[in-house]
């Protein structure tokens, strides 16, 4: 593994954001959009509900952020990849000795990049429009944002895979998959909302754990360790599983002689 | 000496149907070898397998000496380099990005210098600022050149590469490659579409169609046993005889 061609990957992404405006609108504009509209709606229910839920603001705003922070790091590598597709430029980097191990580390080295981006605007926004900090979740941010960028990843290495083997066809995914599991993340509401069966298919999902924890620390209780374990366990085993499923995808797609053709 | 080995090439990507079959190729030090063949005939697949982009059915790939695997294949390729008329790089990119990401990806020490040299080489130091999306595309196939001869190549693979190229800087380029290989001893696979072209530049010429080799050898020896008056005539008697 050499850092250099690491860096070189992830060089070549942040090229593009010092003259791309779209590229930047999409680390700025969009999350920025988000945080508005629902921040303010959020402020809206709180003083039309009375004192019913103290602490609305904060859970909608806190999981709007982290939520956020798990669809950034997706795009991170999807869109990334996809930026190597679309400029048809994939083969002159397949040919260079740059690994594929290597490649995908330049995608989450650039997906941590725009992860970091995001976080930092929308805490700030956050802070300034509707008085949230989200620098009180303490201690246990750090572990929640890992968890939730490493989900992140294993989505994103997962619709990569996606991609490189079914080309344009599959590259809705890369907007799409990671919503399959909002729903079922209890990230706006606590996983007992829902019934029973989508209970235990929450308790399969990173994120679902790594949000009762932040309600659980908004809530003042300790730290959630159980939560953040559990969400750990389950994120090694999506990242081990999307990373044996690229290399799967990686060796049909050299054999069948598919990445001359990814774009067309 | 023999510095790229391909031996009993085959490919299919469906059962019955083969884009190659059994394709045997040696390349010397400092030649270069001229690829023809009608559309279809496995000229750039056979480009791509050589780069490990597609793994064969059958036979194998040996360069430096060494075979191509997985676990060979980067060191092979930080030796090697390829460029194509098919293949783009990042428009949104200036020239001179785009020559530093790959400077990095080859490991290149003194890369700013590396980069304007080479830049230099193909006349693009007047453009190497501005995004590559405003050159036309015959500076875009000049840019893929230079990021070819990036890493001092030992092995260049070039799939149409003076495709888009005005008739002058092709002759350049020409000129360049055969300079670059009888000082240097780079060696060039070269495919073509341009029979005077390949006259011009190739030392060696394999013929293919269908994914076979039809006949490979030195023009001047090909044009003598078949009689033909250049290489046109033999393209055309070499596919009569494919038939």
């Amino acid at each position: 593994m050499k850092a250099s061609h690491v860096a070189a990957v992830a060089l070549r992404q942040l090229y593009l954001y010092k003259r791309s405006m779209a590229r930047l609108m999409e680390v700025v504009y969009w999350p920025t959009m988000d945080l508005l509209l629902w921040g303010f709606l959020t402020v809206y229910l709180r003083r039309t509900s009375g004192q019913n839920m103290p602490k609305f603001v904060s859970y909608f705003i806190g999981a709007l952020i982290l939520w956020d922070v798990l669809f950034r790091a997706e795009q991170g590598i999807s869109v990334s990849f996809l930026e190597d597709m679309w400029s048809r430029n994939l083969i002159n980097v397949f040919v260079t000795p740059v690994t594929m191990a290597e490649y995908v580390l330049g995608l989450i080295v650039m997906s941590f990049i725009k992860v970091a981006a995001a976080f930092a605007l929308l805490s700030v926004l956050g802070w300034a429009l509707y008085s949230f900090s989200i620098l009180k979740l303490g201690a246990s941010l750090l572990p929640l944002v890992l968890n939730l960028t490493a989900m992140g990843w294993a989505i994103g290495i997962f619709t990569t895979a996606l991609i490189l083997r079914y080309g344009l066809e599959a590259e809705i995914l890369a907007w799409a998959l990671g919503f399959v599991f909002l729903p079922f993340s209890a990230v706006f509401y606590p996983v007992s909302v829902l019934p029973g069966f989508l209970r235990a298919v929450a308790a399969f999902i990173p994120a679902s754990h790594a949000f009762e924890g932040m309600r659980a620390v908004i809530n003042g209780a300790s730290f959630p360790a159980r939560e953040l374990l559990d969400a750990t366990a389950l994120n090694a085993v999506y990242l081990a599983l999307s990373l044996l499923f690229f290399r799967r995808m990686y060796r049909i797609v050299i054999d069948r002689g598919i990445i001359p053709k990814i774009g067309e | 000496m023999k510095i790229l080995k391909v031996t009993g090439i085959s490919k299919s990507f469906e059962p019955g149907v083969y884009a190659l079959s059994d394709v045997s190729l040696a390349l010397e030090k400092g030649e270069i070898l001229g690829v023809l063949g009608p559309n279809g005939a496995g000229k750039t697949t056979l480009i791509h397998t050589i780069l490990g982009l597609i793994s064969p059915s059958s036979g194998w790939v040996e360069a430096f000496g060494t075979r191509l695997s997985a676990q060979t294949r980067a060191s092979i390729l930080r030796r090697m380099n390829f460029a194509s008329s098919y293949v783009s790089l990042p428009l949104t990119l200036t020239p001179r990005e785009n020559m530093m990401v790959y400077a990095l990806m080859y490991g290149i020490k003194d890369r700013a210098a590396r980069c304007d040299e080479t830049l230099g080489m193909f006349g693009l130091e007047k453009l190497k600022n501005k995004p590559s999306r405003t050159l036309s595309s015959g500076q875009m196939m000049r840019l893929a050149l230079a990021k070819a001869m990036i890493n001092s190549p030992e092995i260049l693979l070039l799939d149409e590469p003076t495709a888009g190229l005005d008739p002058e800087i092709a002759r350049k380029t020409r000129h360049m490659l055969k300079s670059l290989c009888s000082e240097r001893g780079m060696s060039v696979i070269y495919t073509s579409h341009n029979l005077w072209e390949m006259q011009e530049v190739s030392d060696r010429v394999l013929f293919m169609k269908e994914g076979k080799v039809l006949m490979q050898g030195r023009s001047a020896d090909l044009l003598g046993s078949y009689g033909a008056k250049n290489l046109e005539e033999l393209f055309f008697k070499a596919l009569g005889e494919g038939e």
